[in-house]
């Protein structure tokens, strides 16, 4: 399932309580990655050339790390909104398998319930949620909204603070901030590897992915690249594995 | 408090498109299952899409494939590695990445 296990072992394990109160605190331990990198996505959302307004509705509204940094990298170079739309939609493709894990837990609520649910489902929320969800048959909504409501406006809070802080600060390349990005992928790609035991094939489907990505990138653009490169790849992977 | 308009256009799309995944399945699959194929398509999507990012980070410099010592990116990207099997933390990845980067321009 992913990089969802980035914040496992620092989950306390559940308590017999489903309130939203008790969904706010399992959301704690989360806290402090998730700053870090949204302080860091704002610096480089405000040194890309974003306002303030722009980067709080940015992080209100899409609400993803890796999106984030990645449309800012693309607004910075003066991409196109169709070229931007189409790479965040295959980065953040992978919510697909969060949200259709989570489902099994959430059959008692209403589709409208659902969709709330999901629209504020990350990586870290989805992380604890799974955890939770081992004791248990159904997740409560309350707690679920506890769990996402805090880590939103902590995400929120910490762009915010990245943004102002981006103010002073000319060039982020100097302090490494830039690189917050490659090494959130660095990580997030061991992190998925590792929690699936299928590490020759996954390495086999990384390295081609790779190759395409940086191939097609300079024949024609990145943001293909990354396109191509998720199709190809995880289709023979899944062929690979189909034939095994 | 200036919103462009081309900004928002890009916030609310790049939203949509991040929208649909995240609630689909949770409204749609107490109904339908997914194919076994979709499925095992679906189960490499990240690693496809985190190692094309990654590719394109820290192999490229300016749209040019760059593989000489020069390529700080690529530096940075082995000890961010070592730490994020080493640890599995994505908060001490991201540090380290960051340390990295900070020292190495410091130092070239």
């Amino acid at each position: 399932m992913g990089q969802v296990n980035a914040q496992m072992e620092t989950i306390p394990a559940p308590q017999n309580s489903d309130t939203f109160i008790q969904g706010v605190k399992d959301c704690i331990p989360t806290l402090l990655g998730y700053l870090s990198i949204g302080f860091a996505a704002g610096v480089v959302e405000k040194t890309a050339g974003l306002s303030i307004a722009e980067i709080v509705l940015l992080s209100f509204i899409l609400y993803a790390g890796s999106a984030q940094f990645i449309a800012a990298g693309m607004i910075a170079v003066n991409s196109s909104a169709m070229a931007i739309i189409i790479t965040v939609f295959f980065v953040n493709l992978r919510h697909i398998l969060l949200s259709a894990a989570l489902s099994p837990y959430f059959r008692h609520l209403s589709p409208l319930k659902n969709m709330l649910i999901g629209t504020l489902l990350t990586d870290e929320t989805f992380g604890v949620a799974i955890n939770k969800a081992a004791e248990k048959k159904a997740i409560s909504e309350r707690w679920m909204q506890g769990l996402n409501l805090t880590a939103w406006i902590n995400w929120v809070v910490a762009n915010i603070a990245g943004a102002y802080f981006g103010n002073w600060i000319s060039n982020p390349e100097k302090f490494g901030l830039n690189y917050a990005l490659p090494a959130m992928f660095i990580g997030l790609l061991v992190l998925s590897m590792i929690s699936r035991r299928k590490i020759v094939l996954d390495i086999i489907v990384g390295v081609l992915a790779i190759v395409i990505a940086v191939g097609v990138s300079m024949m024609f653009s990145s943001s293909l690249g990354v396109i191509l490169a998720t199709i190809f790849a995880s289709t023979i992977g899944m062929v690979i594995e189909k034939w095994k | 408090m200036e919103v462009r308009w081309g900004i928002l256009i890009i916030i609310i799309g790049t939203a949509l498109v991040t929208f649909l995944p995240r609630v689909l399945p949770l409204m749609v699959l107490s109904r339908f299952e997914l194919p076994e194929w979709g499925t095992r398509w679906l189960s490499f999507v990240p690693i496809s899409v985190m190692a094309a990012l990654v590719g394109q980070e820290i192999f490229m410099n300016d749209g040019e494939l760059s593989l000489s010592f020069r390529n700080l990116d690529l530096i940075a990207a082995i000890p961010t590695f070592l730490v994020a099997v080493k640890t599995r933390s994505l908060l001490a990845t991201v540090l380290c990445g960051i340390i990295s980067m900070m020292l190495l321009r410091f130092f070239f």
